[in-house]
């Protein structure tokens, strides 16, 4: 048995500890906001944050997040008011959106350890998550708008 | 179009199509009319036949006949029918329809997405539904006021009645204009009054895109669901000789082993016991005739076809001939290897194959190919099969395939082990698993006078036809040539008096399919390279060089030049960059890119600045066109840097994104977009800012460093200063 914390919910489930979180997560806890794109931390569609770190969860034994705090895609913000999200949306910057849980999620830990990133910061932070469908220079772009957004107090 | 008819006064609404009433608008094809008249549903079909609901809450559902993979068609649609409804943008709402002969593609006869046909096939037939609609609103209102129609007028979701300032919602008016018939004959807006078509629009889809809540394929939850992967060939056309079910068995949560027409299934509790499980199944394969298939190797036949004649695709005058007597002849070789899509979503599918019924789930570009391949393997009828078009994380073509496989094999589970399964693909199994752009080989010359302007030009492509022995043979062979190879090369847009384009069928060892922009990926390469190379060859400005052969070609021309004037062309550049550019024709839109490049003495590449102009007819949503030429210059650039599928031992080498890599966030270039202000008849987008992007950052690179880059992807050692 293995307890987990996920959006500051308790959860407790029988699974074998060698179980990547990422499956946890999407098909014990039906959390499938996180994705799966290639299973070998190179792509970033996966990421969750552990304690407050930004991890590949499609490499992570779920027996490593036991005991921490597991943040995804759905325990971000209420009704989708971090700074990331109110940008994402008013810079339109999905395509088909697979790769975005991912990219919203590594950008967050971003911003609170960069509340203002340049161009390079952003690439340095963003280069771990592929998106297939290039919504590179929106992400850029929300990046910065979010910046501003949190820096104005206006995050939900 | 003449097939709109009220589906609300039918059965459908009745049977609760739309909780709380309103009005149903239904449409046929033109071919399907009869069959309207009639009184359909078609034998064995479900068919709500519901395209554009409007709810007593005011909401407006247009239900979206295309799938959405990126391309912004579940907005752009919406906007089709929002004008001409005269709707409330903010209650528009979008659905996926269900599989039915009505919501077919309107050219292809099926139920699809591709060849960027999304919304320029839709644009007459749409917007004709919306206004169809806001008629029976004002003819319901008129009747409620026992006014003349005339005397109304809608805006913003409401009927008012212009001398009173009487209002009523279009929710309010839903479920009387629910027993009108539809007029016949409604007049669509003058596109100068245009409200939302034309300008920019949020898309529908995003808020669901940024919390998680959006479901694809992949997130499916069905009670009961079990997780399967399969073990395919290591060799493509591979067999398997011998399987130990017992050990994949041994492994904690696997439940069962089958074997399918593909391969062996193991299916388990989760994705990670399936995936222990199918490690341990110590497969003994056949590997069959590919066995021996090597990348090398095949470079060389292809060399060896090259020198042969093939099938003719266009001939003008006698290129031969012209060539023979030309005062400057030049003359190479250009090389592209296989590509995968790499959607970001790996390959999935749900079946759920149980007591009489089939239902499916699954991100797909071909429904209704799929649906008819369930029927197939269950012997169920049509209706019977319920095919949910789920969110799709990218296509880029990977998720329209004739035969259907990925669905095939979900429903063969699901049937052998008589519960709801879900196929899982690895990204290992999605890089090796085939129907990529094919290998093509390219043999091209030209000749100029002693003037300098070319006289002929012979292109000769080799590569193998993934459309012949599919369905869709009859529509792509054209007088035994593969339209699909040759796109983008036969119809030279620059005036030479003497051409042939021929192309030399390559045996097909590998399954191929539609990649992004089809056979321009490959064609637009060469042709753009190498004319750049004529160009220098005759001593021109390669942008002037084009102008001046592309007076019969305004849609290209206008392009090239407002590319070129952004950009700055001929303006100098700091010493190590260069400036190249490329314009092209593809899915009836002109899009002309110029990039700016640099070159390290290590032979790395950065492409800083890419400028691309698009002419793609009227414009729908010009947001969504910046980002489709984003898209495309983003997916063109990987495959120019780095995308490659090779063979050895008949077995694909490459296995995820470290040794199939993707363009990254850091080396995403500064990309601007301009669209051309054009009256002219509308294209496609989604495929089309794939083409040009290759050949500009390659024409760049020799402007860069004087080095011509002729094979994909552009390798380091063909660039090392000698
Ligand atoms: S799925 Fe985890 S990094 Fe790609
Ligand atoms: S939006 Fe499709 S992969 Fe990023």
């Amino acid at each position: 048995m293995i307890k987990l914390k996920v959006n500051r919910k308790e959860y407790t489930v029988d699974i074998n500890p060698e179980t990547p979180l990422l499956w946890v997560l999407r098909e014990n806890l039906g959390l499938t906001g996180t994705k799966f794109g290639c299973g070998m931390a190179l792509c970033g569609a996966c990421t969750v944050h552990l304690d407050g770190e930004a991890v590949r969860s499609c490499v992570t034994p779920v027996a490593r997040a036991e005991g921490k705090e597991i943040t995804t895609i759905e325990g971000l913000s209420l009704d989708s008011g971090h700074p990331l999200q109110q940008a994402w949306i008013a810079e339109d910057v999905p395509q088909c959106g697979y790769c975005m849980s991912g990219q919203i999620m590594s950008a967050a830990v971003l911003l609170r350890e960069n509340p203002r990133p340049a161009d390079a910061d952003i690439d340095a932070a963003m280069a771990g998550n592929i998106c297939r469908c290039g919504a590179y220079q929106r992400i850029r772009r929300a990046i910065h708008l979010a910046a501003r957004i949190q820096g104005q107090g206006g995050g939900r | 179009m003449s097939g709109i008819f009220n589906l609300s006064r039918r059965k459908f609404c009745q049977a609760g199509m739309l909780a709380g009433g309103g009005l149903i608008l239904g449409f046929y094809l033109p071919g399907l009319d009869r069959a309207a008249a009639a009184a359909p549903p078609i034998e064995g079909t479900f068919a709500p036949n519901a395209f554009l609901k409007i709810g007593t809450d005011d909401l407006v559902t247009v239900i979206v006949n295309h799938s959405e993979m990126g391309q912004g068609v579940y907005t752009a649609l919406p906007m089709l029918v929002a004008e001409e409804l005269d709707a409330d943008w903010s209650k528009v709402r979008f659905e996926a329809a269900p599989v039915d002969p009505v919501y077919n593609h309107a050219l292809w006869g099926m139920q699809a997405t591709g060849g960027s046909t999304s919304t320029w096939t839709e644009y007459e037939r749409l917007r004709q539904a919306g206004a169809t609609a806001r008629a029976m609103l004002i003819a319901a209102a008129a009747a409620a006021w026992k006014v003349a129609p005339s005397s109304l007028r809608a805006e913003q979701g409401q009927v008012v009645h212009t001398a009173s300032g009487r209002r009523l919602t279009y929710g309010q008016l839903a479920e009387k204009a629910a027993g009108l018939a539809p007029p016949k004959n409604v007049k669509l807006k003058d596109p100068k009054n245009f409200k939302l078509i034309g300008k920019p629009a949020k898309r529908l889809d995003t808020p669901e895109k940024v919390n998680g809540q959006g479901v694809y394929g992949l997130d499916v939850k069905v009670s009961g669901l079990l997780t399967a992967l399969i073990a395919r060939p290591p060799v493509f056309g591979g067999k398997v000789k011998s399987f130990d079910a017992e050990k994949a068995k041994a492994v904690p949560g696997v439940r069962q082993v089958v074997q399918i027409d593909r391969g062996i299934a193991v299916v388990a509790e989760g994705f990670w016991a399936a995936k222990r499980g199918r490690e341990a199944l110590g497969i003994v394969w056949d590997e069959g005739p590919q066995a021996g298939l090597d990348s090398r190797k095949q470079r060389e036949q292809f060399a060896e076809l090259a020198a042969q004649p093939g099938a003719v695709a266009k001939q003008k005058g006698d290129a031969d001939a012209a060539l023979a007597g030309a005062a400057k002849k030049i003359e190479a070789i250009y090389e592209l290897p296989y590509l995968a899509h790499a959607p970001m979503e790996p390959l999935n599918c749900v079946a759920d194959v149980r007591g009489g019924s089939c239902e499916i789930w699954v991100g797909t570009q071909f429904q209704t190919g799929d649906r008819d391949t369930a029927v197939e393997i269950t012997g169920l009828k049509p209706g019977q099969v319920k095919l949910h078009t789920m969110l799709l994380g990218g296509g880029f073509g990977r998720r329209a395939v004739p035969d259907s496989h990925f669905v095939r094999e979900a429903v063969q589970v699901s049937k052998a082990v008589k519960a709801p399964v879900k196929v899982v693909w690895t990204r290992e199994d999605d890089i090796r698993g085939g129907y990529y752009r094919p290998v093509v080989y390219h043999a091209i010359a030209a000749g100029l006078d002693g003037a300098g302007h070319p006289v002929t030009w012979r292109h000769r492509i080799v590569c193998q036809s993934f459309t012949v022995d599919t369905p869709f043979e009859g529509a792509m062979m054209e007088h035994g040539v593969d339209a699909s190879a040759v796109e983008g090369a036969r119809g030279l847009p620059y005036e030479i008096p003497n051409l042939l384009v021929d192309w030399k069928r390559a045996p097909g060892a590998v399954p191929c399919l539609w990649w992004r922009s089809v056979g321009h990926s490959h064609n637009a390469f060469v042709v753009e390279s190498f004319f750049d190379e004529v160009a220098r060859a005759a001593g021109k400005d390669p942008y002037e060089f084009r102008r001046a052969l592309l007076k019969n070609h305004p849609r290209h021309k206008r392009a090239l030049e407002l590319a070129a004037q952004k950009a700055g062309w001929g303006k100098p550049l700091p010493p190590g960059m260069g400036r190249g550019l490329a314009v092209h024709e593809s899915f009836k839109s002109f899009v002309a890119q110029v990039a700016e490049v640099s070159v390290s003495k290590e032979g790395k590449i950065r492409v800083h600045r890419v400028v691309c102009a698009i002419d793609c007819g009227p414009v729908v949503n010009p947001d969504t066109i910046a980002a489709q030429m984003e898209s495309g210059i983003v997916f063109g650039l990987s495959a120019a840097l780095y995308g490659e599928i090779t063979f050895a031992n008949g077995r694909v080498q490459q296995r995820n994104f470290h040794d199939y890599p993707v363009l990254r966030i850091n080396e995403m270039p500064v990309v601007e977009v301009h669209i051309v202000s054009s009256k002219d008849a509308m294209g496609g987008v989604g495929e089309t800012g794939v083409p040009p992007i290759a050949p500009a950052v390659a024409n760049a690179i020799f402007a860069a460093t004087g080095r011509r880059i002729r094979r994909l992807p552009i390798r380091g050692e063909d660039l090392k200063k000698v």
